[in-house]
């Protein structure tokens, strides 16, 4: 006779350890859950008001130069040491996991114009008001050596920008024009002008390393080809572009940090339209670094805030202020992309969290676990009103904020104006220009 | 200039022998100052005017007429050589001598020499290079899109993007110091090198390298693909195979078995034509297997199968059969297999076998096939074997029919009615077409037949007719117009059999006019919708003016205004395409129709307001208790007076405001407090997401 019995797999319900936690057996039938989205709705509603709670972005200030901090650098090999150099010519190489200046070297006599690191991480240039391009090592000088630059070029106007090669040792100053130079020689390979008016700043582009884009005062955006020794391109914008920086993950994608308040991001194809424009300063924008991942960049102004747009979107998804910081001048994303720095007018030099609600240090897998649910529940949830409200507020200095209310007057004051004119006047006599196109003044073949 | 006009001025001069009006006015002039005297020079200068008007040579030559002190040195005039001075003429001295012939040809040379044209400005050339370096650039940039896109459009992204693999050192790189000392290493190590195995790099034999050499890359690439699709033939064979061993219906491992056997024994007879030889080999098989199958047993009445079958045999007549299938099977088995005749026998059987094989199912199927709405299948197939029975005895059709009726009074449910109703229609229409086609083939139709399908038609239409007395037997039927109904039709199908429409006609109408007599709207058994859709579309076509005006009168109710109008249009389309369409189409129509009978939007929607007003209307709250003060238990119900003394009736609610708008609902149940927390509006950007959201909640 056969006895019919139930079998089961201890697999499926036997623990391998005991630190194994138990087996939960789940029927995920929606059905039986009817209150699962409510659920879900509490729990990533707590999570954004915790997430505000804990959103504490200001780790460190780093202070000891003894005038405002015009330009900063990262080691691009070692993630803990930056430099940066200030309006009295010093140079200080700092350590960010002990928050100290580990060297300072007096580099040049007025402003320290630019610096910028090889792409080895052995030593880095600078460029200063005295008319000098120097190199100097990384490492400090020896027991009774003196310190002094491995390599100093005079030049015969004064340097406003550096940035090195990625890959070549060739680096790229600006000034009156755009200087090539060989590291081993005193004289630039080429240079190349358009126009005459003084150029601020130059950048290499990271994947194409041939390519170079510069920003003169006199309000262009300049491209060029160092391989054929000629500029490409120029577009004229509305008003001075303080500095670009190219997206680190597509070739042909950059950001411009212009005197109107607003950052530019270009398609260096299609110099016509910019593909977004980036409002929320109200200021002058003076510095714009991407994060590693191309994904959003940082941008400092003289509104006294950093802020941190996704690239894709026209605002930002955050701001970033103290009491004490005063005019930010310069800001870097830190090549792991956790970290912002910023250098301003008084002195100091900030360290900010990327996202202002992270946990640094270890997390143990749980608390890794709750994040990314988290995370999750709070990207399903963002556009119920209540999330979004808590989610997108800041609280901000009473002068941004009473700026921002004055522009948004002025602003709509602005478009019902345009909306007046073209209500009365002829049908299509007054062209309808879009926010993209209406910073750009010309495209410069 | 054109030629004709040239070829006139011409003409004109060649008349009157004088120069007297071209048109350019320089020509006039000079001729005034020669005079007519010498025809010579005139013709001359009438040839070089033309050869001038082509246009390139417009210019006036210079002329010396007159003696003078002042000669040009510039205006050299060859007037009278009949040709035009050239550069070279003058050079030539009056007699020809070989040192100036190296000048003329420089001379020449020079003036074949076209001049250089004047470079660009600088600032245009440097825009001409930056055009060509900038398309270049944007050229190169633009490999970067696919990777960019690629990287925007995938959900995550995780850096690093391409990690970097560790390096794997070559063996041979580790082992380089390394030597086989111990002497069982040496043994193998001997051993390998004599085979040639490989030491280090342990995936090709040096024999196995140099065949791969050896081998082209095309070749090599077939070979891999061969193998690759052995490989993928076998798996998939081995698959089937799992699968058809996993099945375990009996039945179909029989089946499998016998198409096996069958199909073997083909092959052996094809065998046996080609390849003697090969066919006795294949026979001693044969008789192998058959030995095997002998000794195994498999087949007497031992198996627990057999046994219990042998049990079974008294009472069950299948099992009795299955008993003896068995029996004649072993006995085959057992027998001796001598001859090669005797398999032909056998074949003989097997095809029988494989007649039983083929399941009734089959045939089914392809019946079904043949009909051209597969969501009828059911009823479909039910048709079809009403038709058949049709074919076989058209003559006894009425009584089957007849007999239905009756069975379906029996039974008194509306839904059977309905079906009866609407079967009996089919039939009816099929009943018409054919005597119809029997008219067709006899034009001059032996009255007989005639008689017959017109007492057909009586009769059924009697059986009907009868029915509906009958359904209706609780209303009152006056019986004299019971009477004129056959009457009617007796009359109605002898002159116009082709008008297939005219046949049912009257009948509907007094069945119409009967049941409009006896208050048919009052009727709520009738408002079923498509029995409904058939009387209505019947009557405004027929009668358009007394009982359309009727329904007017009772029809205005906004409720009611919806389902009218979808059923007037159903009438109006229905008609006039069964008219048009032959059988097929109509018979497929028809099943569309019955198909979608169920689906009548407005009715549902009617429902569905329905129960949203009686969902939102404020229920009474019943507070008795059963048992409490008066005996309880199962069966027993509190008394009326409890009931309704305990029952609270509830406040009748405010009006709904959907309650003048009969195709609206209007939900009045909106909670304002969970609202704020719902999404009322989205940025355009976000739709997306928003539908993705959507999905997921």
């Amino acid at each position: 006779m056969k006895v019919k019995m139930l079998s089961r797999n201890p697999d499926n319900y036997v623990r391998e350890t005991k630190f194994d936690l138990q087996r939960v057996p789940r029927n995920y039938d929606p059905a039986l859950h009817p209150f699962e989205v409510p659920r879900e709705y509490v729990r990533a509603l707590n999570a954004t008001k915790l997430e505000r709670v804990f959103a504490k972005p200001f780790l460190a200030s780093l202070d000891g130069h003894r005038d405002g901090v015009n330009c900063l650098a990262k080691h691009p090999k070692n993630l803990a040491t930056v430099l940066s150099g200030a309006c009295d010519g010093e140079v200080r190489i700092w350590n960010l996991t002990q928050r100290k200046c580990i060297r300072t070297i007096q580099a040049h006599e007025g402003f320290v114009r630019g610096i910028c690191t090889r792409f080895c991480g052995t030593s880095f240039f600078t460029v200063g008001d005295d008319k000098t391009v120097k190199q100097w090592k990384m490492d400090g000088p020896g027991y009774g050596e003196e310190e002094e630059p491995l390599h100093t070029i005079l030049g015969k106007t004064v340097y406003t920008g550096i940035d090195h090669h990625w890959k070549e040792a060739v680096f790229a100053t600006c000034g009156q024009q755009v200087d090539i130079w060989d590291e081993q020689r005193t004289n630039p390979i080429c240079s190349m002008t358009w126009g005459f008016d003084s150029i601020s700043s130059v950048k290499f582009n990271p994947i194409e390393t041939f390519l170079l884009g510069s920003c003169a005062s006199d309000r262009n955006i300049v491209l060029y080809d160092m391989r054929q020794a000629t500029p490409l391109k120029k577009v004229i914008l509305d008003m001075r572009t303080n500095t670009i920086c190219w997206n680190p993950m597509e070739a042909f994608i950059f950001t411009a940090a212009n005197e109107d308040y607003n950052l530019y991001t270009f398609d260096m194809r299609a110099l016509d339209t910019p593909v977004m424009v980036h409002m929320d300063h109200v200021s002058a924008v003076l510095d714009v670094d991407y994060s590693p991942t191309g994904k959003e960049f940082v941008s400092a102004s003289f509104d006294k805030s950093i802020r941190i747009f996704p690239v894709d979107k026209s605002r930002s998804r955050e701001v970033y202020h103290t009491k004490r910081m005063q005019h930010v001048i310069c800001v870097k994303w830190t090549s792991d992309s956790k970290y912002i720095m910023c250098g301003s007018d008084e002195m100091n030099i900030r360290l900010w969290k990327a996202n202002a609600s992270e946990k640094l240090g270890v997390l143990t897998s749980r608390e890794k676990a709750a994040k990314d649910y988290n995370q999750k529940l709070k990207e399903k949830f963002q556009h119920h009103p209540h999330i979004k409200r808590i989610a997108r507020h800041r609280h901000l200095p009473k002068s941004i904020y009473s700026q921002i209310q004055e522009q948004r007057i002025m602003k709509e004051a602005r478009r019902r104006k345009e909306v007046n004119r073209i209500k009365h006047s002829k049908p299509g006599s007054v062209p309808v220009v879009s926010e993209k196109k209406k910073h750009i003044v010309a495209v410069v073949k | 200039m054109s030629a004709n006009q040239l070829a006139e001025s011409l003409l004109a001069l060649s008349q009157q022998e004088e120069l007297v009006d071209l048109p350019k006015d320089y020509l006039l002039s000079e001729s005034k100052d020669e005079g007519d005297g010498d025809g010579e020079r005139k013709h001359q200068k009438l040839l070089e005017a033309i050869s001038s008007l082509d246009g390139k040579n417009r210019r006036k030559l210079a002329e010396r007429s007159e003696a003078s002190l002042k000669v040009s040195e510039f205006n050299v005039s060859s007037e009278g050589s009949g040709e035009k001075l050239v550069l070279a003429d003058l050079l030539e001295p009056v007699k020809t001598s070989s040192s100036l012939a190296t000048v003329k040809k420089q001379l020449n040379r020079v003036k074949s020499k076209k001049t250089v044209e004047l470079p660009l400005n600088k600032k245009e050339i440097e825009r001409i290079h930056r055009e060509v370096a900038f398309n270049k650039t944007s050229q190169v940039l633009s490999k970067w899109d696919p990777i960019v896109l690629k990287n925007r459009q995938t959900e995550q992204l995780v850096f690093p993007l391409e990690k970097e693999e560790p390096v794997i050192a070559p063996i041979e790189h580790v082992l380089s110091s390394w030597k086989e000392r111990t002497p069982l290493e040496q043994e193998i190590f001997n051993l390998l090198h004599k085979n040639k195995q490989p030491m280090t790099d342990p995936l090709l034999t040096p024999v196995e390298k140099a065949s791969l050499q050896a081998m082209s890359l095309e070749e090599a690439k077939m070979r891999r693909a061969e193998l690759q699709r052995a490989r993928a033939l076998q798996s998939y064979y081995e698959a089937k195979a799992r699968r058809e061993k996993k099945i375990k219906s009996k039945k179909y491992h029989k089946v499998m078995k016998k198409g096996k056997a069958k199909k073997a024994l083909k092959e052996f007879e094809q065998l046996q034509k080609v390849n003697p030889a090969a066919a006795l080999e294949e026979l001693e098989k044969i008789e192998k297997a058959r030995m095997m199958e002998r000794m195994s047993l498999k087949h007497r009445n031992s198996g627990k199968w057999a046994k219990s079958k042998a049990i079974m045999a008294k009472y069950d007549l299948e099992a009795r059969q299955a008993m003896q299938e068995q029996l004649a099977k072993n006995k085959e088995l057992t027998q001796k297999l001598q001859v090669a005749s005797e398999s032909e026998e056998e074949e003989g059987g097997a095809e029988e076998v494989e007649e039983l094989l083929v399941p009734d199912a089959v045939n089914e199927v392809q019946m079904n096939v043949d009909e051209p709405n597969p969501w009828m299948l059911r009823s479909c197939t039910t048709g079809t074997r009403e038709a058949a029975t049709e074919d076989e005895d058209p003559e006894q059709l009425p009584e089957p029919v007849a007999h239905e009726v009756s069975e379906s009074e029996g039974e008194e449910r509306p839904v059977a009615e309905e079906d009866i109703l609407l079967r009996e229609f089919e039939e009816r229409r099929s009943l018409r077409k054919r005597s119809e086609l029997n008219q067709d083939a006899k034009p001059a139709g032996s009255q007989e037949t005639k008689d017959s399908s017109s007492q057909e038609v009586l009769s059924e239409l009697k059986a009907l007719s009868q029915k509906l007395k009958e359904n209706h037997q609780s209303r009152k039927q006056k019986a004299s117009s019971e009477g004129t109904v056959p009457q009617v039709q007796r009359e109605e199908p002898a002159p116009e059999e082709e008008e297939s429409l005219l046949l049912q006609r009257p009948e509907r109408v007094q069945m119409l006019e009967e049941l409009e007599k006896e208050e048919w709207f009052q009727n709520k058994e009738l408002s079923r919708p498509v029995l409904e859709g058939h009387w209505s579309e019947k009557t405004p076509n027929n009668h358009p003016d007394a009982p359309k005006k009727k329904k007017n009168e009772q029809m205005i109710d906004l409720q009611n205004l919806l389902t009218t109008q979808s059923l007037s249009v159903k009438s109006l389309a229905v008609p006039t395409i069964e008219m048009l369409e032959d059988e097929m189409e109509r018979n497929q129509r028809q099943m569309i129709k019955e198909a979608f009978a169920g689906d009548d939007v407005i009715r549902d929607f009617l429902k569905e307001k329905r129960e949203a007003v009686e969902a939102s209307k404020p229920k009474d709250v019943d507070l008795t208790l059963p048992g409490w003060g008066e005996w309880g238990g199962v069966g027993l119900k509190p008394s009326a007076k409890k009931r309704r003394r305990f029952l609270i009736k509830a406040p009748e609610g405010p009006p709904r405001k959907d309650k003048n708008l009969p195709n609206v609902i209007i939900n009045e149940k909106r909670n304002i407090h969970a609202a704020a927390h719902q999404i009322s509006a989205l940025a355009y950007e976000n739709r997306a997401s928003f539908a993705w959201l959507w999905s997921r909640i």
